[in-house]
């Protein structure tokens, strides 16, 4: 391990019980190279994940961090912000967790605009429970709850953050591991509320049933699936097809954020207090 | 000038034999061994680009360069 790992990571957690070869381990190493990046002092970042194999992450990093209920992360998040707005907030969430069980609470995130970080761990099933399908398992793909290939459509969980008023929107892979790290760090930066979704890879209950023979293959698919959003748009639509856009996908500074419109409400409450 | 050299280490211990850096590393520094865990075993072939230490899952590798010294 390097001195980055040591500085960030609660040793005596190590080695993390994610399977050989699973995205999340890259996605972690990411996040911290981000927060170093960054520069933020450890005491002054809240980390806070749902449950899943992606809920793990509070675990192992050494900040302050909570693993809270199954797609509740963002509410304990927004509490923290509220009480604490010095403390820059790191939201980490399953497909599952952000997109399902936790579906309303994204979207009222998104609309809210409070200034925090969520990182979306999307690798298109439920891991931790023996692989069901998920809200964002591709069409036509196994899962133990679809063994003849799921029926349903695919979210997009980008698109869904963008049409629920998130101000800053992005897409990784756990393949292209600076280009998340950059997004992080954008993200973090960005003053209100931060989706970066990372599509990452499950070998264990989404490759196995799915012909990916190796963690390595599925990364290779990522590299090969994952289109620059400023490439993509010079490309005929027929290119993109069973593709997906990387990189920044939507910015705004127009809407304002939360905090800050909130200090309205505290200021008129004291005002009146005065009278 | 010459050229960089970087010190590639696995930590054995934490390896779960995933094979992405073997997979992934551009001038294939790494095989393995009976476990499938990863050896270096062509260190002076690494430039440094550090892709191996990126897509570990589990930190198990660390590119450093070595310093020069005045004899090369």
């Amino acid at each position: 391990m390097g001195k980055i790992h040591e500085k960030y990571l609660r040793m005596d957690k190590m080695p993390h019980i994610w399977c050989a070869g699973c995205g999340n381990g890259i996605i972690m190493g990411a996040f911290i190279n981000a927060i170093d990046r960054l520069g933020y002092d450890k005491d002054e970042v809240a980390a806070v994940s749902g449950i899943g194999c992606s809920g793990r992450i509070t675990g192992y990093m050494d900040f302050n961090t909570i693993h809270t209920t199954h797609g509740r992360a963002l509410a304990f998040a927004t509490g923290i912000k509220l009480a604490k707005p010095r403390l820059k907030v790191f939201v980490f969430m399953g497909d599952g967790d952000a997109v399902a069980i936790g579906g309303n609470h994204l979207i009222h995130a998104c609309r809210r605009n409070l200034d925090m970080t969520a990182v979306i761990f999307n690798n298109h099933i439920y891991g931790m429970t023996g692989g069901q399908f998920s809200p964002t398992t591709f069409k036509n793909k196994n899962a133990t709850t679809a063994p003849y290939g799921t029926t349903d459509p695919d979210f997009d969980i980008a698109q869904l953050c963008i049409g629920a008023g998130a101000t800053y929107v992005a897409r990784g892979t756990s393949y292209h591991a600076r280009l998340l790290t950059d997004l992080i760090v954008k993200g973090a930066e960005h003053p209100g509320f931060s989706i970066i979704e990372v599509i990452t890879h499950c070998p264990v209950n989404f490759g196995r049933r799915n012909n990916f023979e190796s963690p390595a293959q599925m990364l290779l698919w990522q590299k090969e699936h994952g289109v620059a959003a400023r490439k993509a748009k010079t490309m005929p639509l027929e290119d993109m097809e069973g593709k997906f856009t990387i990189g920044e996908l939507y910015r705004s500074t127009e809407i304002p954020e939360y905090l800050e419109e909130y200090g309205r409400v505290i200021q008129a409450a004291n005002e009146e207090k005065k009278q | 000038m010459g050229k960089k050299r970087f010190n590639v280490t696995v930590d054995r211990t934490i390896c779960k034999a995933c094979g992405i850096c073997v997979a992934f590393c551009p001038m294939s520094v790494f095989t393995t061994d009976h476990d499938d865990k990863a050896v270096v075993s062509v260190p002076e072939r690494c430039t440094g680009c550090r892709q191996c230490e990126l897509l570990c899952p589990d930190f198990c590798i660390t590119v450093v360069q070595v310093e020069e010294t005045a004899d090369g």
